[in-house]
């Protein structure tokens, strides 16, 4: 019971950290290196609000993401635009201002245990006989939330059936009048939003430390080759894969092995089906 | 109005220098011959010029960035394969050459050259999974093994945990120590652009731009992506055994960021795809790197700050700048 409970958690909270990542890499094909610094750095900026100048919670959860999205937005605008398409500069330079960005809040004093957000609700209530903290429902609760608003607004609105359009066929979705160029900054804009979210949501149960980034990338990074790249329906189901043999193996050999889950994952995916496991779009283009 | 625009044209001597040709005179062959000697030259007087135990250290370490940034460039740029693990050779290496010289009792000199055959071996086969996709799969893969290889160390406690493995044997003497990594550098960095330039070079460089055509040609495309590999990771595992043998010690620091984001940034600066370009990069980066020692990690930002500026406004870096100043003339013509 337990470990379906602390399973379904986890897997949520994997879900919301990839789902920035799929998101940005489905609709423009830029792999975000950056994903995990804004992950963090959103933490940062809460936290500075909240603490330093004093705003309400809720108001400097919302400019912190507001934030992010602005950073993701000017990071595409004036750096990666100007590489797109060529895999490596892409590749190097998104890697290169999140290892800036990370780096440089550890040189800033940002370490340590000091740094903590508020849970959103304190408390915790019983769910059978095992005590779960009413933050971590939450937590599930607003996974599910973003997944239904994803789900409806690249359905139902006019720019969220212009990202589809994008993600499947850039010179299709061109020709109808939709400019690429605005739509990849909107996508990477909502990808970083989306990272900060998941930020939000989830580093209130522990510190904000400069570490997370590099943990949170690799995981969303594990979460959307297992589910296939780019395909965020995959990504969620892969989350769910991973969180559970995540959440058995700290059950059954220890806290440390965590990330060794992941890279397995992402090996063994590549070896058994490289186009992950719902990425039947793309398996030609990406086999060799 | 009138419009302008630049010309450029090759030099007559370029021209003449070209292929056999270049046997005509002492001329032409001393143009060819200058700029590659000025670098080996270079590379050899360093240790003597240093002013202080201290910059002969930093010497060392140049070359042994430079190593890994020559297998970077190499990965990248002839073969199509972005490595953002470079602390994975680094580190394979290292820990090999270590366990080779402590529980086996090597010396130095022959734990390296087998620690660098046996660390390519076991990356290539790390990495071998992703080297049947295309995409950006190898970046990832190779991004997470260093950050991973330090959790399953810190986990299952082997290889000294986190105290690393200490005692381990340095060089005879500095000299040796010195003129053994440069002479390892210029070996490997003519052997690559000779290498590029050969029959496998050719069928790698197809890879990169063509893979269906050589998979078209009956060549296992996969098969030539693990050569790459297994080249370019015995670099980087050269670099890592050398390493441990100049501080004489082994620990999970090997598989840090530096080792993975200096020679990109070095690969870019100094001019991606031409080999030669990597090795300046590092010559110019690590000593900068060495008075920025007091700020810490800001020494990380100050790298990727450089790297995405170069990325963004100068793709071309030092290198290709150079060559082209060297080999063309450039005037302004009207249209």
């Amino acid at each position: 019971m337990a470990i379906l409970i602390y399973g379904t958690i986890n897997s949520v909270a994997l879900a919301l950290m990839a789902l920035g990542f799929a998101l940005v890499y489905g609709i423009s094909r830029v792999p975000n290196f950056a994903h995990g610094a804004l992950y963090v750095i959103t933490g940062f900026i809460a936290w500075s609000l909240l603490r330093t100048l004093g705003l309400n919670y809720f108001l400097s959860i919302v400019l912190a993401i507001i934030a992010i999205g602005v950073v993701g937005a000017l990071m595409y605008q004036f750096v990666l635009i100007r590489v797109r398409g060529m895999a490596i500069s892409e590749i190097i330079a998104s890697y290169a201002i999140g290892l800036a960005i990370l780096e440089g809040l550890r040189w800033g004093g940002f370490k340590g245990s000091t740094y903590t957000l508020p849970v959103f609700i304190e408390g915790s209530i019983n769910i059978g006989d095992i005590p779960v903290d009413l933050h971590r429902i939450l937590v599930v609760g607003i996974g599910v939330a973003v997944v239904i608003f994803l789900w409806l607004f690249t359905h139902y609105t006019r720019i969220g059936l212009a990202l589809r359009g994008m993600a499947q066929d850039e010179r299709a979705a061109l020709m109808l009048g939709i400019d690429s160029d605005v739509m990849a900054v909107v996508a990477m804009a909502s990808g970083a939003m989306l990272a900060g979210l998941a930020g939000i949501v989830l580093l209130p149960l522990g510190n904000i430390v400069v570490e997370k980034g590099y943990d949170v990338l690799i995981q969303a990074i594990a979460v959307c080759i297992v589910g296939g790249l780019g395909s965020w329906m995959g990504a969620v189901l892969a989350a769910f894969l991973i969180g559970f043999a995540q959440i058995l193996t700290v059950v059954y050999l220890g806290a440390h092995f965590q990330m060794v889950v992941a890279l397995l994952a992402i090996i063994l995916t590549l070896i058994l089906r490289p186009s992950g496991l719902f990425g039947r779009q793309k398996e030609l283009e990406e086999r060799v | 109005m009138e419009q302008r625009r630049k010309e450029r044209i090759d030099r007559g001597i370029k021209v003449r220098a070209d292929g056999l040709y270049a046997l005509m005179s002492w001329r032409e062959l001393g143009y060819l011959i200058l700029p590659r000697m000025v670098l080996i030259v270079g590379m050899l007087i360093l240790p003597f010029v240093m002013p202080s135990m201290y910059w002969q250290r930093v010497i060392s370490i140049v070359c042994i960035y430079a190593l890994l940034a020559v297998s970077f460039d190499f990965l990248a740029h002839f073969v199509g394969l972005v490595s953002l693990g470079g602390a994975l050779f680094i580190g394979v290496g290292g820990y090999l050459s270590a366990i080779m010289n402590t529980s086996f009792g090597f010396p130095p000199l022959l734990a390296i050259p087998i620690a660098t055959i046996a660390g390519a071996a076991i990356c290539t086969l790390l990495l071998f999974p992703c080297l049947r996709l295309r995409g950006v799969y190898f970046a990832i893969v190779s991004l997470m093994y260093p950050l991973a290889m330090t959790r399953v160390i810190e986990a299952l406690d082997i290889l000294g945990g986190t105290d690393g493995i200490m005692g381990v044997d340095s060089f005879p003497n500095r000299w040796i120590e010195q003129y053994f990594v440069i002479l390892m550098v210029l070996l490997f960095l003519f052997g690559a652009r000779r290498l590029v330039n050969m029959d496998l070079g050719l069928v790698l460089r197809a890879v990169k731009d063509n893979d269906q055509a050589v998979r078209a040609s009956g060549m296992s495309i996969t098969f030539y992506k693990a050569v790459a590999v297994f080249i370019s990771s015995a670099m980087g595992c050269l670099g890592g055994a050398c390493l441990v043998h100049i501080y004489m010690w082994s620990g999970m620091s090997l598989f840090a960021l530096d080792f993975s984001i200096l020679p990109i940034a070095a690969t870019v600066i100094g001019g991606a795809g031409t080999i030669v370009g990597p090795v300046l990069g590092c010559l110019i980066l690590v000593p900068v790197s060495e008075l920025l020692r007091e700020f810490g990690t800001l020494r990380i930002v100050f790298y990727s700050v450089i790297l995405v500026a170069f990325i963004v406004f100068r793709s071309e870096g030092i290198m290709v700048y150079g060559q082209r100043k060297y080999h063309q003339i450039e005037r302004w013509v009207k249209v």
